[in-house]
Order: C-alpha cells, then sequence, then structure tokens
C-alpha cells in the first residue's frame, strides 16, 4: 500500500511530498506524463494503485485535478491543506479565507484526498519517490486545451515583481493613479491595487492584490491607500517587506506593515518620487 | 438559452476576523453579507448572455433564510428567478452542497430543458473548497472547465479562457456546460433602483434538502498567528520621503 502523490515537479510539489511522506511510503505520478490534462487517466490510475492516500500540490491545477478525481470516485476533498494527522478520520488543517482563517477538520475517507497549500510546509529536499506510468484514457477527450494564448509583455507582471507600488481606495479616483505610476517608473516596479479599486473600475482586475486577484512576493510591497481588509492581506503573505501609507494610523494594513507613513499619500507619494530623482 | 448561476452568502470579513465563543463560526454579530466574488461574476456573466440572446436566468443558493438577500441582489443585477436551498445555518460541506443543487437543477431541467451553461465561482471567499461546480458537472455528465477569465459562446460550443502561469489555456467545450469563473472575468454592474425595485417581486422558490453527516467535518476555527511584523514608524507626511527612500537603497532597490 503506497501514498500517491501528484507531482508537478514544482517547489509547491515537494512541499506537498512532506505531508504524503507522513501517511508512508510515497509513489509519484508525474503531472506531465498527464499533460495537457487528464483527470480521467488520472482516476483510472488511481483506481488500479489503490494507494491509502492521494496528495497535490495546492495550485489551481493541483485544486482542479484532485476534485475532479474526487467527484469521479465519490470521494470527500480537503484543499489546501497545512498540516495533517494521519488516522481514521484523518484529522487535516486547512487554509480558508485564502489563509487568513485556519480550519481543523475531521475527513471521513477511505481513501484521503487533499492538497497541500503552497509555502506553508517546508519542502521535501530528500530522494524523489518512485514513479507511476499513467496512460491516457479516451474520456479525456472532451475537455482539452485547444490554444495557448501569450500574455501581453506590457509593464512588470504583478506575480514577479521585486517590487511593488498598490494603491487603494484612499488613491481617489482613477486619474489619482498618476503619482503611483510614476514612483513605480522610477522603481522599475509593478502597479498593484486592491479590491475596492478594481471594483470601482478604476484599474483593470490584472492589477489586483488579494485573495480573489493576484498573490505577490516582491522584496517591498508599498501600499498606498489601503486600509487592510483580510481580502487583500490574504494576498501579501509573501511580501518580504511592507511600506504601509495611510492618513489613519490605526488601518488594519498600518498595524501589519514593516514599516509605516503616516499622512496625505498625496502629498507624500510625489516627495519620494522627487527624492528619488534628486539622488540619481 | 437558459443559464443558471450559483452563488454562496459570505460575510464581509473587514480587517480583523473574531470567532464565536465555541470557535466553529466566524462572529457576524457586526458584519454584513454579501455573495462571494467569484460567484458576482458568475451572475453578470449570465445576466449579459441572456440580454444578448434571450432566454431564463435562474440564481441557486444553498444557506439560511437570511441568503435571500443575495438572492435578491442576483435578481437586482437581472437574473429572472431563484431557487433557495434553504437550511438552517449550520455548516454543509463541499459534496452535501453539490448534492443538494444537484438534485434542485435536475428537478428544473425536469420541467424546463437543460441549462446552456451552469455557473459556479472558482472557489468560495469563505470555506475555499474548489470543488462543488466540478462535482455538479460530473455528477450531470457535462463538461467542466474551471477558473474562467473569458467565455464566449460559440453555436453549439462554449469557448472558455483560463488563467495560467504565463498566459491563457483556452478550451472549447460543447454545451450543455458547467463553468468555474473567477472575479475579473467581467466588471459586475452596481444594482439600478429600478432593478431593486423589480427584484422584489421576482420569484423565488425555496426547498429545504436534508443535511447528511459531513465526509468533511468542520471541528474548530483558528485565526492563524500574526507574521510578527512590528510596524516601524518612518514619519509623517512628506517629510518621511528621506527615510522611505534611504529604506529602498538599503534593500538594493534604486
Amino acid at each position: 500500500m503506497t501514498v500517491l502523490l501528484i507531482d508537478d515537479r514544482t517547489e509547491a510539489s515537494r512541499q506537498a511530498l512532506t505531508i504524503a511522506r507522513q501517511f508512508g511510503e510515497v509513489s509519484a505520478i508525474a503531472m506531465d506524463a498527464i499533460q495537457p490534462f487528464a483527470p480521467d487517466a488520472l482516476a483510472a490510475a488511481i483506481a488500479g494503485l489503490n494507494p491509502t492516500a492521494v496528495v497535490g500540490a495546492g495550485t489551481e491545477r493541483g485544486n482542479d485535478l484532485l476534485a475532479r478525481v474526487a467527484a469521479r470516485m465519490n470521494l470527500p476533498f480537503a484543499a489546501n491543506c497545512i498540516a495533517v494527522e494521519p488516522g481514521d478520520p484523518v484529522v487535516v488543517t486547512r487554509q480558508r479565507w485564502g489563509g487568513s482563517l485556519l480550519e481543523t477538520a475531521r475527513l471521513h475517507s477511505p481513501r484521503p484526498l487533499l492538497t497541500v497549500a503552497p509555502h506553508t510546509v517546508p519542502a521535501d529536499d530528500g530522494r524523489a519517490p518512485p514513479e507511476v506510468e499513467v496512460r491516457p484514457t479516451g474520456a479525456d477527450t472532451t475537455v482539452s486545451v485547444s490554444e495557448h494564448i501569450q500574455p501581453s509583455n506590457g509593464g512588470v507582471s504583478l506575480a514577479d515583481a521585486k517590487v511593488i507600488v498598490s494603491g487603494g481606495r484612499g488613491v481617489g479616483s482613477k486619474e489619482g493613479f498618476a503619482i503611483i505610476e510614476e514612483l513605480a517608473g522610477l522603481l522599475g516596479a509593478a502597479v498593484g491595487c486592491s479590491r475596492a479599486v478594481t471594483s470601482a473600475g478604476w484599474r483593470p482586475h490584472s492589477d489586483q492584490v488579494g485573495q480573489t486577484g493576484t498573490k505577490v512576493a516582491p522584496e517591498v510591497y508599498i501600499a498606498c491607500g489601503i486600509s487592510g481588509a483580510t481580502q487583500h492581506m490574504a494576498g501579501l503573505k509573501g511580501a518580504k517587506r511592507i511600506v504601509a501609507i495611510n492618513s489613519d494610523p490605526q488601518a488594519p494594513l498600518m498595524l501589519n506593515a514593516d514599516y509605516t507613513v503616516t499622512g496625505d499619500l498625496k502629498e507624500i507619494v510625489p516627495a519620494i518620487s522627487a527624492e528619488i530623482r534628486k539622488r540619481r | 438559452m437558459r443559464i443558471a448561476a450559483c452563488i454562496k452568502r459570505v460575510p464581509i470579513t473587514g480587517g480583523r476576523i473574531l470567532l464565536t465563543d465555541d470557535g466553529r463560526a466566524i462572529n457576524t454579530q457586526h458584519l454584513g453579507f454579501t455573495m462571494s466574488p467569484h460567484e458576482e461574476c458568475g451572475v453578470e456573466e449570465a445576466v449579459r448572455l441572456i440580454e444578448a440572446n434571450k432566454g431564463d436566468s435562474v440564481v441557486l443558493t444553498l444557506g439560511p433564510p437570511e441568503a435571500v438577500e443575495q438572492l435578491r441582489d442576483a435578481m437586482a443585477l437581472g437574473i429572472d428567478r431563484a431557487i433557495h436551498l434553504q437550511t438552517d445555518g449550520q455548516e454543509w460541506d463541499a459534496e452535501a452542497t453539490a448534492a443538494a443543487l444537484l438534485d434542485a437543477i435536475r428537478a428544473d431541467e425536469a420541467a424546463r430543458g437543460p441549462f446552456d451553461i451552469i455557473f459556479f465561482g472558482n472557489e468560495s471567499a469563505d470555506s475555499g473548497g474548489f470543488q462543488v461546480g466540478i462535482r455538479v458537472a460530473y455528477a450531470l455528465g457535462r463538461p467542466c472547465v474551471t477558473g474562467l477569465k473569458k467565455v464566449t459562446p460559440e453555436g453549439p460550443s462554449v469557448r472558455c479562457e483560463q488563467e495560467v502561469e504565463g498566459g491563457r489555456d483556452v478550451y472549447v467545450v460543447p454545451t450543455p456546460a458547467v463553468l468555474t469563473v473567477k472575479e475579473g472575468l467581467n466588471l459586475p454592474r452596481y444594482p439600478s433602483v429600478p432593478g431593486r425595485m423589480r427584484a422584489r417581486s421576482k420569484p423565488v422558490a425555496v426547498v429545504t434538502p436534508r443535511r447528511p453527516d459531513p465526509r468533511l467535518e468542520l471541528v474548530s476555527l483558528a485565526v492563524p498567528a500574526g507574521q510578527g511584523r512590528r510596524a516601524e514608524s518612518l514619519g509623517a507626511g512628506a517629510a518621511a520621503a528621506p527615510a522611505v527612500v534611504d529604506l529602498l537603497a538599503r534593500a538594493g532597490l534604486l
């Protein structure tokens, strides 16, 4: 009896491996063996192997695949776990609200299916588990990728940016983002924003940082006029340093930042840009 | 064309989540409620498709009696009618939620024919299970594509754009289909005053499904420890600019 890891050969999969090993001996199915997308082949392989548990990375594709396996095999599925206690039932700790809340739950299942939330457990850098072969099945042809669209190459991508200058409701208007863009331009930074801003139509959704936007991991995140609702903070967990600029010193983001500047962002942000120009 | 959108009522959590004394739920005493963000885009898309193609749009939710507020919100945006799977406020796991929605969808389709598209959010804002739409799709034997940022009907098919690392994957699947969507699919409109007025008289069918024992059983909730950040003030107003730039210089970002 073995534990099956759905391995996409990323850091997130090696983190999932750490959790998988807690259930026992691990075998792996390589995602690229079933590319681009073959949940039916995976379900057939699982039925054949009869593993005690199936573990994957809590990435978009990992959660999608495990949910399909769960639906096909009529089993419960726990997404985005950060800890497990094997047993019957398995006790899992999993993320809710994009990680702003943790749930302890009992997973009553003859074959636990779960994913591991990325960047919540250390990666297992030991010997890679042996791989199991998967054969494609005909059923996977209904839903398949027919085309890939490249991203438009405009500016710095939010997910990979080293610096992000981000604006919230406090920026006041679409036009108000000119000073945010100016500072971002000087720093080679990406422009981000909060959900209040995209809901108001001031910025496109692709600029949104947060639970329902992009999760970011910059060296420095400069938050201008952002209150710091849990929705926004859920996207900031990977940020190394947070600088908050806000007129309200009690705003949640001011309390959860590394550095704060209190006052009117419309004065402070241009002053920072001017200071950078002066030093160059 | 017939379109359904499934939504979930969730609290607007604001800056800090407080739990009830038993630690099994969020203390919502001082919180407002909304529909989960991804699902709001599903509702908007359903309204746009019916505006363009004519037909019937339905919003479904499983939730407490108060969830009728979110059904009315969806109807204020333009959805024609609602089906409320009413609960006593207890937590339902994703499997049970999907099974109850499946029964309601099957009953509606038996009377009126299949939905061309059933929209779900990619994951709910609160419990984040990533599975209800997929479960309903597999039970109905329909294709399912998840995490969509663009949906375009093309005759008997629907073209779906899914955001992935390094661009978008495109899937073209036959309808009827089940699609799970993400915020950014569209920009949901604000409900108009006449829209709100009309929503009051739109029909809400109520059913009361039985809650099975959950197989993913919530035991307790906890707010994770903070990240240990201790805010250091760099000053106030424009006078703080040099200190901010010093910080950026130290980080090697100038």
